[in-house]
């Protein structure tokens, strides 16, 4: 058992933050790096990366995702290749059958990682717990092969190492019975257009749960109006129907990276932070110092936001003049 | 209709953490606990489907002997019956350890679904009820927003990223992981309380299982993040550290 694994994930971009961590690891532990594309023929751009080899697994039975046939399909191809690490990114479809994957081997996914480090030969895997509150260090166990997912954002695709000559690619014929395949998906659909685009807000004011009840959203909308600002939210805030899905930023709702965002009552699990941490300046408002949200703030006021932000409003009226 | 449902409790959402004198885990001793709030999404919805469905709710739950108060209000907000798995330690096993005691717990029962939180606050691996299924032998789909029964089978609604959702489709019996926000939560009434006190918590140890607490991922020590960034915090009262932000935003940011 030897080498780095990487599950490629074709439509989603993060995918090559993992090819980076993959060769960052492969070249820490001097084991050589492959990728594996199920579900396709072609390697795409990903034969530009330095790799020792590209599986590509293509089957009628992969042509549209389910649990069942990826399970299968990688669990074959593991057992060829025999990689001592798996790695995935962690996107929700890695998340709906890579656990599965992991138990077929007795091992449990190390999911949402954000970094390892290398110690005497063995890899520390470093994965959030309370909402990112905390960090555990974590120790693979058993012969392997290990499985590890990659949180969004921990890695640079930038980072990802080119290569001379395309990687070799072997077209690995996976033995899939269609009828063994339990769920039946049908065609992906998405509710609505979206009638705001977050992304062309140059300043943008976002409120989480601490705000508490509907009612108070307005002070937060009085805020982001005298700043001229967009109004958005975090997950919570649109559950509950306080605002409208469209102004949601994070893992499930829009990508921006305005010049400013202001976070008021916002603790920052990594589901909101990845939509926004690209942001030039971050300003955070919460009554807890210890909120992740701290960890990616370049201003912050710890306090109650119910006398913050109408102090806010008020210098803000004033600076204007 | 038969549904399980799968409950962990938790550190209540704003607990102040402390690190444990091993390293390994958090002080527990002056920390209030709750329901994982995904997983009071999937009783919610257990409950629902029942309404709709008719047949039985059971509320299942891995921990330690306080985990009783978190069973209770299941039972209070309507679940008929409870299984707990009384295990002081649980939280130095991994997901694999505990999905095999609430698999072996799950498999007496028979259930047509089981239903869980997509994630615990605490741990977030993310993953036991996926695992579950796997063990089981039961199909599985995960991040559920709609669960819809059909004849023999569900067809539900998935959430995908960026906006896209998913119809699905599976036999019966299965597992789902359901998204959190999908609906209102019930409190429990006055009634529900009262009920839950003759409602039946049956109690199990991994001993009577048969599942040994082995784990094959150990946790080495927790510690605090590092910041990647330094974060200036403005001080003084509401009205110091508001005119203290703007004028930064004025004059170096300049967005006002």
């Amino acid at each position: 058992m030897s080498g780095v694994l990487v599950v490629f994930e074709p439509a989603n971009r993060i995918s090559y933050e993992t090819v980076a961590a993959a060769q960052e690891l492969g070249s820490a532990l001097g084991i050589p790096v492959s990728a594996a594309i199920p579900g396709s023929d072609s390697t795409g751009d990903l034969a530009s990366k330095k790799l020792e080899k590209i599986y590509t697994i293509d089957h009628p039975a992969l042509k549209m995702y389910t649990p069942d046939g990826f399970t299968a399909a990688l669990e074959q191809l593991i057992r060829h290749a025999s990689p001592q690490y798996v790695l995935f990114p962690h996107t929700y479809q890695v998340r709906d059958y890579a656990p599965k994957l992991a138990t077929r081997f007795n091992q449990v996914l190390v999911s949402d990682t954000i970094s390892f480090r290398v110690e005497g030969g063995a890899v520390i895997l470093v994965r959030q717990l309370f909402q990112g509150k905390l960090n555990a260090d974590v120790r693979p166990g058993g012969d392997g092969p290990y499985f590890v997912s990659l949180q969004a954002g921990a890695f640079r695709a930038d980072k990802a190492i080119a290569a001379d000559t395309p990687a070799p690619v072997e077209a690995f014929s996976a033995n899939l019975d269609a009828s063994k395949v339990r769920s039946k998906p049908e065609e992906p659909f998405r509710e609505s257009q979206r009638a705001v685009d977050l992304n062309a807000a140059d300043v943008i004011v976002s409120v989480g749960r601490g705000i508490r009840e509907k009612e108070n959203i307005a002070l937060v909308a009085a805020l982001a109006q005298a700043m001229g600002a967009e109004l958005a939210a975090s997950r919570p805030i649109c559950d509950n129907g306080w605002l409208p899905m469209e102004r949601q930023v994070g893992s499930s709702g829009q990508t921006v990276s305005p010049k400013l965002y202001l976070a008021v009552g916002i603790s920052g699990a990594i589901q909101h932070l990845v939509g926004m941490k690209g942001a030039k300046t971050i300003v955070a408002i919460n009554k807890d110092a210890n909120a992740p949200i701290f960890e990616v703030a370049d201003y912050g006021i710890v306090g109650d936001l119910f006398e913050v932000v109408p102090a806010l409003v008020e210098e803000i009226k004033k600076a204007k003049g | 209709m038969k549904v399980i449902v799968a409950i962990k409790q938790v550190p209540a959402r704003d607990s102040q953490l402390r690190i444990d004198g091993a390293g390994k885990w958090i002080e527990s001793s002056d920390l209030t606990f709750e329901i994982n709030e995904p997983d009071a999404y999937a009783l919610e919805a257990a409950l629902q489907l029942k309404e709709k469905n008719g047949g039985e709710v059971v509320a299942l739950c891995a921990g330690p002997a306080g985990a009783a108060q978190t069973i209770r209000e299941a039972l209070a907000k309507g679940a008929d019956r409870a299984l707990h798995i009384e295990e002081e330690k649980l939280y130095s096993c991994d997901t694999l350890a505990v999905a095999r005691l609430l698999a072996k717990a799950c498999a007496a029962e028979n259930p047509d679904l089981i239903l869980t939180g997509l994630q615990s606050d605490d741990l977030g691996y993310g993953q036991t009820g996926v695992v579950m299924a796997e063990l089981l032998g039961v199909p599985h789909a995960t991040l559920i927003m709609e669960v819809e029964k059909k004849d023999g089978s569900i067809r539900v609604k998935r959430e995908l990223e960026d906006g896209w959702f998913q119809h699905v489709e599976m036999p019966l019996p299965a597992v789902l992981t359901i998204q959190s926000g999908i609906s209102k939560l019930r409190y429990a009434t006055l009634m529900g309380i009262k009920k839950a006190k003759s409602k039946e918590i049956k109690r199990l140890t991994a001993g009577e299982l048969g599942v040994p607490l082995q784990s094959t991922v150990t946790v080495e020590k927790i510690h605090a993040p590092q910041k990647n960034k330094q974060t200036q915090l403005f001080e003084g009262s509401a009205k110091e550290a508001a005119a203290k932000l703007v004028e930064k935003l004025k004059f170096e940011v300049r967005v006002i």
